[in-house]
C-alpha cells in the first residue's frame, strides 16, 4: 500500500506513565469470555496478561465419569464451532487403544464431515474477524453476513445428516452414528460448488481493500521458532513457514486416499494466516468432492447394533490421537484401565496453544492491532478453557 | 537429518535411559533430576522444537506423573516424555527454559494437579479462580465437591 501519498502526523509519546487497560471480557472482540490486561505506553502495548477460564467446565474430570459411548457427544462441546473435530479426536483415541477397526465407508463419511466442518468454521472465522476489524474495513459487516450465509448452508447439510446444527454426536467408537440420507450427496455437491464460487468474491473484496491490507500485512508476526516452541498449529503454524498438517504427517481416516495441497506461507503475519485459510477453503472442498466420488459401499460402524448405546470396553493401555481441526492439532491423550470409562483423558486444545502465543507477539503493537491479531488466531474459547 | 532410529541410541548414550515405544513414537521415562536434561537434549540435539502438550496423571498411591509430548516436525518423530514424581511429591523442574510454550501448559497442570514446577517464571492458576481450593483432577477430589457460589 502506498503510504507515501498520505501525510500522517504522528504524535510522539513523551509521557512516562503507563496505563493499564482491560480489554474484555466485555469487549466485542473477546465475545465475553476473554480478558486481556494490557499495559500501555500511549497507544502502544508493552505487556499483555491473558485471563482465561471463563468457559471452563472441566471436561477432563467429566470424561472420567462418562463411558466411551456417552462422552463423544459431550466432546463436541469443547470446540463448539467445529464440533465434528473434537468428537473425532476422542473416538480415534478410544479406537487406537482398543485397536478397533473402522469400516472404509465410515472413514470417508468422517472425512466429509471433517472437511465440511472446516469450511463452516473458516466461514465463521472470516466473518467475525472482518466484523471485529469492522470500522476500518468500510463494511466489515458485509463480509460477516456473506460468510454466515455460506456457513448456514453447511449447517443445513449437517442438520439433514445428524439432526443437529451445532453439536452433532455424529462419531462413535467404531464408526459413525448416521449414514447419509437419500439425495444428500447431490445437495452437498451443490452447496460446495456454490461456496467454491464465492471464495474468490471474498478475496477480491478484501485484497483490493487498502485498509484490510494495512491492518494485516506485517502485523502480529510469529517466527518459525516461536511457532514451534509455543506449539501453535493449524493455519497459524503453516502461516509461519512450517509445513505441519496432521492429515499429511500422520494420515488418519483414509486421508492418504485424497489429493490435496497443504498451503504454507512464510511471512507469519495476519495476512499469511488469512491466505493459508483461503487456500484451505478450496482444498477442503476438493476433498469433499473426492470423498463423495469415491464413497465405498458397506457398513458405517464396526460395532454391531449401530444405534445402540451398548457399552464399549477398552483394554488397558494409552494412546494419543490427534486430528487436524480447523484451528490445528486437536489431540486426545487417553489412558484406559480396562473399564467402561477412561482413567484419564487430556484434551490438547488447538486454541489453547494458539492463544498462548499472544503475549509473545502483541507487545509493540497498537491497541487496534490487538483486535486484528486476536481475530487472526481464531480462538474458540470453549476449546481454550475446556 | 536425525531419524528416530538414531535418536534412541543417542538418548541411551547421553542419559542412560532406554527409550521404548514403537516406530516414530519414542517413550522416555526420566526421573525428576534428569527431566530438564532430557528436555534440553530433546530440543537441542533431537530437534524436537514443537511442544505438543504438558500434562500429568494421578496414579493414586504411586503419586503424580508429569507427561510431555514434543515432536521433531521435519523428521516426523515424537517423544513422549514421562516423569514419575514419587508418592506425595509435587515438585518438578519446569520446562519453560526449553520451550516457551510450556508456560501456560504448566500453569494448567499446576491448576489441576498442584504440581509445583520449579523454575517457572509465573506459576499461578490459569483456568480456575485464584482463590479456588484443591486441585480438581486429583483422584482424591470428588466430582461433586461443593464449591462456594460465584461472586
Amino acid at each position: 500500500m502506498d503510504i507515501e501519498g498520505r501525510q500522517v502526523l504522528e504524535m510522539g509519546y513523551a509521557g512516562a506513565e503507563r496505563l493499564t487497560m482491560n480489554m474484555g471480557p466485555q469487549h466485542p472482540s473477546s465475545h465475553g469470555v476473554f480478558r486481556a490486561i494490557l499495559t500501555l505506553e500511549g497507544e502502544t502495548v508493552v505487556a499483555v496478561d491473558a485471563v482465561i477460564g471463563y468457559l471452563h467446565r472441566c471436561h477432563e474430570k467429566l470424561s472420567e465419569t462418562l463411558t466411551y459411548t456417552q462422552y463423544p457427544s459431550i466432546a463436541s462441546k469443547t470446540d463448539y464451532v467445529a464440533a465434528m473435530t473434537s468428537e473425532l479426536a476422542y473416538v480415534r483415541a478410544a479406537e487406537m487403544v482398543g485397536k478397533i477397526d473402522v469400516p472404509k465407508r465410515a472413514q470417508y463419511l468422517r472425512v466429509i464431515a471433517a472437511e465440511l466442518q472446516r469450511v463452516a468454521s473458516h466461514c465463521l472465522w472470516l466473518g467475525t474477524w472482518c466484523l471485529d476489524m469492522g470500522g476500518a474495513l468500510g463494511g466489515g459487516a458485509t463480509v460477516f453476513l456473506y460468510c454466515i450465509r455460506e456457513r448456514e448452508d453447511v449447517l443445513d447439510l449437517f442438520e439433514s445428516l445428524t439432526g443437529a446444527r451445532l453439536l452433532y454426536g455424529f462419531h462413535q467408537v467404531g464408526g459413525t452414528r448416521y449414514d447419509i440420507p437419500a439425495g444428500w450427496a447431490q445437495k452437498c455437491r451443490a452447496t460446495v460448488d456454490k461456496i467454491d464460487g464465492r471464495i474468490s468474491e471474498f478475496e477480491a473484496m478484501l485484497e483490493s481493500n487498502a485498509f484490510f491490507m494495512a491492518r494485516t500485512q506485517g502485523v502480529g508476526t510469529v517466527s518459525r521458532e516461536l511457532a514451534q516452541e509455543v506449539g501453535i498449529s493449524g493455519p497459524l503454524i503453516r502461516g509461519s513457514g512450517v509445513n505441519y498438517d496432521i492429515r499429511r504427517a500422520e494420515p488418519y481416516s483414509s486421508y492418504e486416499d485424497f489429493d490435496f495441497k497443504v498451503p504454507v506461507e512464510m511471512a507469519g503475519d495476519c495476512l499469511a494466516r488469512y491466505r493459508v485459510r483461503m487456500v484451505e477453503f478450496r482444498e477442503s472442498i476438493k476433498i469433499v468432492r473426492q470423498a463423495l466420488d469415491g464413497l465405498p459401499e458397506g457398513p458405517i460402524s464396526s460395532r454391531p447394533g449401530v444405534k445402540s448405546v451398548g457399552q464399549v470396553r477398552i483394554p488397558k493401555g494409552e494412546a494419543y490421537a490427534r486430528v487436524e481441526g480447523a484451528r490445528g492439532e486437536v489431540g486426545c491423550y487417553l489412558i484406559a484401565d480396562g473399564s467402561a470409562k477412561p482413567y484419564r483423558m487430556k484434551w490438547r486444545g488447538a486454541s489453547f496453544s494458539n492463544l498462548a502465543v499472544l503475549p509473545h507477539i502483541i507487545p509493540g503493537h497498537k491497541v487496534a492491532d490487538v483486535v486484528a491479531i486476536m481475530g487472526s488466531v481464531d480462538p474458540v474459547f470453549g476449546e481454550v478453557d475446556r | 537429518m536425525l531419524t528416530h532410529t538414531q535418536a534412541r541410541p543417542l538418548i541411551q548414550e547421553r542419559l542412560g535411559i532406554a527409550a521404548s515405544g514403537e516406530g516414530p513414537l519414542l517413550l522416555v521415562e526420566a526421573p525428576p533430576d534428569q527431566w530438564l536434561a532430557l528436555g534440553r537434549l530433546a530440543k537441542a540435539e533431537l530437534g524436537c522444537g514443537y511442544l505438543s502438550f504438558v500434562s500429568a496423571v494421578d496414579w493414586k498411591e504411586q503419586g503424580l506423573e508429569v507427561v510431555a509430548r514434543v515432536e521433531n516436525l521435519e523428521a516426523g518423530f515424537a517423544l513422549m516424555m514421562k516423569c514419575k514424581l514419587g508418592a506425595g511429591e509435587t515438585r518438578c523442574p519446569s520446562l519453560v527454559p526449553v520451550w516457551r510454550g510450556a508456560d501456560w501448559m504448566e500453569r494448567e497442570c499446576y491448576d489441576m494437579f498442584g504440581v509445583r514446577f520449579e523454575g517457572h517464571p509465573d506459576l499461578r492458576r490459569i483456568l480456575l479462580p485464584h482463590d479456588w481450593e484443591g486441585y480438581p483432577l486429583l483422584k482424591s477430589y470428588a466430582v461433586d465437591t461443593p464449591h462456594p457460589p460465584y461472586r
